[in-house]
């Protein structure tokens, strides 16, 4: 059984180094105790938890926002200490949860913010606001003049991850930049960041408190406990291995379901069993699909060209099995999700899922049998061999 | 455009009335004040209001503002208390304890005026930059601006309106007062109408009184505009927005 690949096998130097990190608030709360972790150039690193984990302190120390009490943070090996605290976040793009757009700037200003701290030249600043404004799905013509108390929530949020893109920084920090807006466009931001993330590979410093955000967004998940860091790896391996009580709770019971959603059509799917040529003799598919047990057969032409599903019933000697199709109501292509497969399979009426190529042509089928044998953990959510040896 | 008419109207009465009280020369054995008289006490008044508000200015703008950072804010709950406090003394009672502390004069009076109107100042500069949303500070600190650039570019940007409508409200508050100081030996037109109201002549005490309050009207007039043009569009159109959902 195959892995997603995307973006989680290649192993990049690292570039946020954090060694024995603490931080005790002047109350005596230690808010992180001791955290040690390496976050890789290009790594999309989650920090969740629960509140009060210490998982926005620790996102916050890496660009000084908080100082800390004792340890060390590195960027790209240079002791962050030893870097001016503007200088160091002006290379550090930050987003923020609450946004935290200039409400008497336009959007074109505070998207401009640090580019105009760097003083760029204006032209460049320009070109700069609107080719981020294009990246994040809004046209600069209608919004670049306009105030974030014109724009929706949502294009608010669009723009705040825009401003902290600015100066094109090579670390994001984000602190539960989704986390203020309603699910449905939350989702769509989420899918269109990582659309972008794709594009760009920045290294990224994400916090939120919810896993299922976590297990959708990251490379790896930082899950933090009480300021020490409870698990961080990957999320199939969160999922498949959780290292103590803690981190399974905080997981859920779902944690199978969960897991689902890191695998897709192409790594479950099987070969299809049963296939009916076009131009085959109905009586004498019938009698095939009746010793073998089956009520719905998929049907092809020429090879692997889906066409349809046909049932026993259907089949009698005075039609040609043209003219019995039940044409699918649901497929799937090999990157489908397998929760959104799943979900697909259970509102349709044959149960069986076809997996089309772009072509159209059949190379797979899931079933439920297929998917109950992914879901007994031991065998569905296996992370393959090069994952277990790192 | 009625704003402006009733506007004109009310100082054109004003303006109107003080000029035929003026030209009436004398009433029975009492001669009332002369043109000049009058031209000179409004502006000796106007002098006096500038005087102390510019001071008061001067002083409250940086008292309101150090008071929001860290380092100050413990003073500010006793600071902002006595603000509030002091704006609730009538303004006679104060002059008339500053005639007695600080003697007579144009300067004693200046003075009690500078304390008086320095109080709405500080007020409103300290709620002003209190109110900057702290996500946006977050986010401009997180970006990498410098403690001066977050106040020049973000803090004093966002709270200048309201920083304006203290400074608005005590001029206006100062036109009157300094009418008030007239009588601790000032000048200005406050001396008219007192010495009107000591020989009961109507007719003074309106050639002090009118121009007074024209005084005030047209002030409050001209900073309002002045507070608009000082708002940020981005704030002119959020005000709009947040107005057209009610």
């Amino acid at each position: 059984m195959d892995y997603d690949p995307e973006g989680r096998s290649d192993q990049e130097e690292t570039l946020i180094k954090l060694e024995n990190v603490s931080k005790t608030y002047t109350d005596g709360t230690e808010a992180v105790k001791d955290l040690a972790m390496e976050i890789s150039e290009g790594e999309f690193c989650v920090f969740l938890g629960p509140s009060g984990c210490g998982k926005t302190t620790s996102m916050k120390m890496i660009n000084r926002l908080i100082p800390l009490t004792s340890g060390k943070i590195s960027i790209d090996g240079v002791d962050t200490m030893k870097l001016d605290t503007n200088e160091l976040r002006r290379g550090i793009g930050y987003a923020i949860q609450n946004i935290g757009l200039f409400p008497h700037q336009t959007v074109e200003e505070n998207i401009c913010t640090v580019p105009r701290l760097l003083k760029w030249p204006k032209p460049k600043q320009h070109a700069r606001a609107q080719e981020l404004l294009h990246l994040v799905g809004m046209d600069p013509d209608i919004f670049l003049r306009r105030y974030p108390s014109e724009l929706s929530g949502g294009q608010q949020q669009r723009v705040g991850v825009a401003r902290c893109l600015g100066a094109d920084p090579p670390i994001l920090l984000m602190d539960e930049p989704f986390g203020a807006i309603d699910p449905i466009t939350r989702g769509r931001l989420q899918d269109e960041f990582l659309k972008i993330q794709a594009k760009i590979k920045k290294t990224i410093a994400f916090v939120t408190h919810d896993i299922n955000e976590a297990i959708k967004m990251g490379d790896t998940i930082a899950l933090m406990r009480e300021g020490v860091l409870a698990q961080y790896a990957d999320p199939a391996e969160l999922l498949r291995a959780p290292k103590d009580e803690f981190v399974r709770d905080f997981i859920g019971a779902d944690r199978v379901l969960k897991g689902l959603r890191l695998l897709r059509a192409k790594n479950v799917m099987k070969k299809p069993p049963f296939l009916v040529n076009v131009g085959e003799d109905p009586m004498q598919v019938k009698r095939r699909m009746e010793e073998a047990g089956l009520r719905w057969s998929m049907l092809v032409e020429s090879g692997d060209h889906f066409l349809g599903w046909i049932t026993c019933e259907d089949l009698d000697p005075s039609r040609l099995i043209r003219d019995v199709i039940t044409p699918p109501s649901v497929t799937a292509t090999p990157d489908t999700p397998i929760n959104e497969a799943l979900s697909l399979m259970l509102s349709s009426a044959i149960g069986t899922l076809a997996i089309l190529d772009d072509d159209k042509r059949l190379v797979g089928v899931l079933s439920f049998d297929v998917i109950r044998d992914v879901l007994s953990e031991d065998v569905g959510l296996e992370p393959p061999c090069e994952k277990v040896s790192t | 455009m009625r704003r402006y008419v009733i506007l004109g109207t009310l100082l054109a009465v004003l303006c109107g009335l003080t000029i035929w009280m003026t030209s009436l020369g004398s009433v029975g054995i009492f001669r009332v004040a002369p043109p000049g008289k009058v031209l000179h006490a409004t502006l000796r008044h106007l002098q006096i209001v500038a005087t102390a508000e510019a001071l008061a200015i001067l002083i409250g703008i940086p008292v309101g503002f150090i008071v929001t950072r860290r380092g100050f804010r413990f003073i500010s709950p006793v600071l902002i208390g006595i603000a509030n406090i002091g704006q609730t003394i009538p303004t006679l009672a104060f002059i008339g304890m500053a005639g007695v502390l600080l003697g007579m004069g144009f300067e004693a009076a200046v003075i009690a005026l500078i304390a008086y109107t320095v109080l709405p100042i500080i007020r409103n500069t300290y709620a002003g930059i209190r109110s900057v949303d702290p996500a946006v500070k977050e986010a401009a600190q997180g970006m990498g601006m410098s403690k001066w650039q977050i106040t020049a570019r973000v803090e004093i940007p966002l709270a200048r309106p309201v920083i304006m409508a203290g400074i608005r409200t005590s001029t206006v508050v100062n036109v009157g007062t300094a009418a008030v100081a007239g009588m601790i030996g000032a000048g200005g037109l406050g001396e008219i109408i007192m010495s009107g109201l000591a020989v009961r002549v109507m007719a003074v005490v309106i050639q002090g009184a009118a121009p007074t309050a024209a005084l005030a009207v047209a002030l409050d007039a001209i900073l309002g505009k002045a507070e608009d043009w000082t708002t940020p569009r981005g704030l002119k159109v959020l005000k709009q927005a947040q107005w057209q959902a009610q």
